[in-house]
């Protein structure tokens, strides 16, 4: 089987088959796709409609059901679920990835948001939650759920990744054999809609000396980060709802913080108190699991933004190019500093670049869909993404990150990530 | 009749002022209820570096050691360093038993002590936090600092005692918030 199309090797934009957007979706030709191709038999001309119906498939010959309450995603998508992680062998932390090269768009399904969790999820009933504010404040208040959501509301999308996405291309000395959601599936994006804190920061009331929150859940370890109010009065809310729906009980149910740009961990679910502190109180995952330790040894504590950060979706680990021709490379970029700004894209081990498109809309600590046609021609090809942000910051490679810190931490990873795709058309994890 | 021109005006006008109020930004929200000082002080469990908010009680390591036996060792392992749980001490870095890059920390290298008791007391054992008493935490706290060679393994562990503890890290420790984002957002502008 082999794909013709109008396009030349001049129009390339970059070595490898990287090819212009715009002259590829002009020229007529199609995309190939790493999935398997449709199995529908091709079509005879038939005289009658007895004979045409004959060849229609059963659901268009058969009533449909009624809708279900609350749907679920096709039976014929079952393959697609989260990722579960058993972190030290043990049920004591239990994560679960989002399949980020099963999905497309910027938005995760709340079912797929991956989460991460040190003390399991709680069952809370709303009439057994209330929110409280207390210490360096005015005046200590408490709301319930249903005040709460009575308050105005402000709807933003934004990413959540943890600190330790992409770990192990960092831990690992050669590159491990694992799919892009089992490296980098730390990463979701999601609609969130609730409450500005700064609202109930000023309702209770900040003292002159207020500097920290500490925000606490109401899970059986009552998780605690500690939060600059500076950052809560930029654009933190307590979050009720994800995707439109009322946030899930691994997400949080009732309520959650939402920190946006920082590492996920800060972003306290089933929040229920926060003490207004001149210092913050050093919880216990402030000490050293969210703790950076530096190439000379130093505990750097509180490095709370998820860099500038790039992933290519697909074609990506373990996948399987079918055949030789034109594909489309998909990814997710984001900064958690604000809006990215660029995206390049290389074929060739990264000796040469262009420019993705990005897809819109492109918003602030918000996931950033981009994409750009590529023509493997049979050989071994090498893909790179490296982002940019709105404020210049980019990627380091690998060996560049391995630097800054002790060898075996790696919260905080993100250097530039690649596949390796074979000759015969596997792709793989690759160091560049 | 009315006039478009008149229409645009009337909802241009509108639409000025509702974007001013926004701009503004006055929402002023109030209803928040009074929070009594028995509510909390019934939930102030958070202690703080400077050991704010430690409580009375107290225990030696030797107390410690048993009830670290009987609720603990399960996770933590005999020694509090070959368990499935993170370890609790012994040096930065360790893989040799577990790879699992999370068991390369260790509480040994916690910049500070008194996050050991807050931890214990909120969440520990894991299977059943909340059921240890004020006394039985600092004799645990007291049995991991021993471990680490902090405090002598009679020797009595209360809230002066516990503040007076330093952990070697705590000067090779610093806010990454403070020191490298000088504390604001973002802090450089964006590039044109």
């Amino acid at each position: 089987m082999s794909k013709s199309h109008s396009l030349k090797n001049q129009d390339e934009v970059a070595k490898g088959g990287l090819l212009d957007r715009r002259k590829f979706l002009a020229s007529g030709a199609s995309f190939l796709s790493v999935l398997a191709a449709s199995s529908m038999s091709s079509s005879v001309i038939a005289a009658t409609s007895e004979e045409r119906f004959k060849l229609y498939p059963k659901h268009m010959k058969t009533a449909g059901i009624p809708s279900e309450l609350y749907g679920k995603p096709s039976r014929y998508e079952k393959h697609v679920g989260r990722l579960p992680e058993h972190v030290y062998s043990s049920g004591i932390i239990t994560a679960a990835f989002t399949p980020v090269e099963q999905l497309n768009g910027i938005i995760t399904p709340a079912g797929l948001h991956f989460v991460v969790h040190h003390s399991g999820i709680p069952d809370i009933e709303p009439s057994d939650h209330e929110f409280k504010i207390h210490g360096l404040v005015d005046k200590p208040l408490k709301w319930s759920i249903e005040q709460l959501l009575n308050y105005p509301m402000v709807s933003r999308i934004h990413f959540f990744e943890c600190a330790g996405n992409s770990g192990p291309n960092i831990i690992a000395d050669s590159p491990m054999d694992m799919t892009a959601g089992h490296i980098h599936g730390q990463i979701s994006g999601s609609l969130w809609s609730g409450v500005p804190l700064k609202y109930l920061l000023d309702e209770a009331g900040i003292k002159p000396n207020g500097k920290w929150a500490m925000c606490e859940g109401a899970d059986a370890g009552n998780h605690v980060r500690n939060v600059p109010l500076e950052k809560l009065y930029d654009d933190a809310i307590i979050a009720l709802y994800q995707n439109g729906e009322r946030i899930r009980p691994d997400q949080g149910y009732p309520m959650r913080l939402l920190v946006p740009g920082y590492e996920g961990n800060m972003s306290v679910k089933w929040l229920h108190r926060m003490e207004i502190s001149d210092i913050p109180s050093q919880s216990k995952d402030e000490q050293s699991l969210y703790a950076d330790i530096t190439a000379d040894g130093q505990v750097k504590q509180f490095s709370f933004n998820m860099e500038v950060k790039s992933v290519i979706t697909k074609p990506s680990g373990k996948q399987q190019l079918p055949d030789t021709g034109i594909y489309e490379i998909s990814g997710l970029a984001w900064s958690g500093r604000g809006k990215v700004k660029a995206v390049e894209v290389s074929a060739d081990g990264g000796k040469t670049w262009s420019k993705a498109n990005l897809e819109g809309p492109i918003m602030d600590k918000a996931l950033t869909r981009f994409t750009i046609p590529w023509r493997w021609n049979g050989q071994k090809a090498i893909l790179v993404s490296r982002a940019i942000d709105e404020f210049g910051n980019t990627q380091p490679t690998r060996d560049e990150w391995i630097s800054r810190y002790a060898r075996y931490s790696h919260g905080h990873n993100n250097s530039i990530n690649s596949w390796q795709v074979s000759s015969d058309g596997r792709v793989s994890n690759f160091y560049v | 009749m009315y006039k478009l021109t008149n229409y645009i005006a009337a909802t241009g006008l509108l639409l000025m002022f509702s974007l001013a109020v926004v701009a503004k930004d006055n929402i002023n929200t109030q209803s928040g209820e009074t929070l009594s000082q028995a509510e909390i002080d019934q939930w102030s469990i958070t202690i703080y570096p400077d050991g704010r908010n430690l409580p009375g009680g107290k225990g030696t390591a030797v107390e410690g050691e048993k009830l670290y036996q009987a609720n603990c060792l399960m996770c933590h392992g005999p020694s509090g360093e070959r368990g499935v749980a993170p370890r609790l001490t012994g040096e930065l870095g360790y893989q040799e038993y577990n790879p699992h890059p999370l068991l390369a920390l260790t509480v040994g290298a916690w910049p500070y002590q008194t996050t050991i008791f807050d931890y214990i007391r909120r969440a520990m054992p894991h299977q059943s936090p909340k059921t240890l008493s004020d006394s039985e935490v600092y004799a645990l706290t007291a049995y991991i600092l021993n471990l680490n060679g902090l405090i002598k393994k009679d020797e009595m562990l209360d809230r002066e005692k516990l503040k007076k503890v330093e952990m070697p890290f705590k000067n090779k420790s610093y806010i990454a918030w403070d020191v490298d984002e000088k504390g604001k957002i973002n802090g450089k502008e964006p590039k044109q």
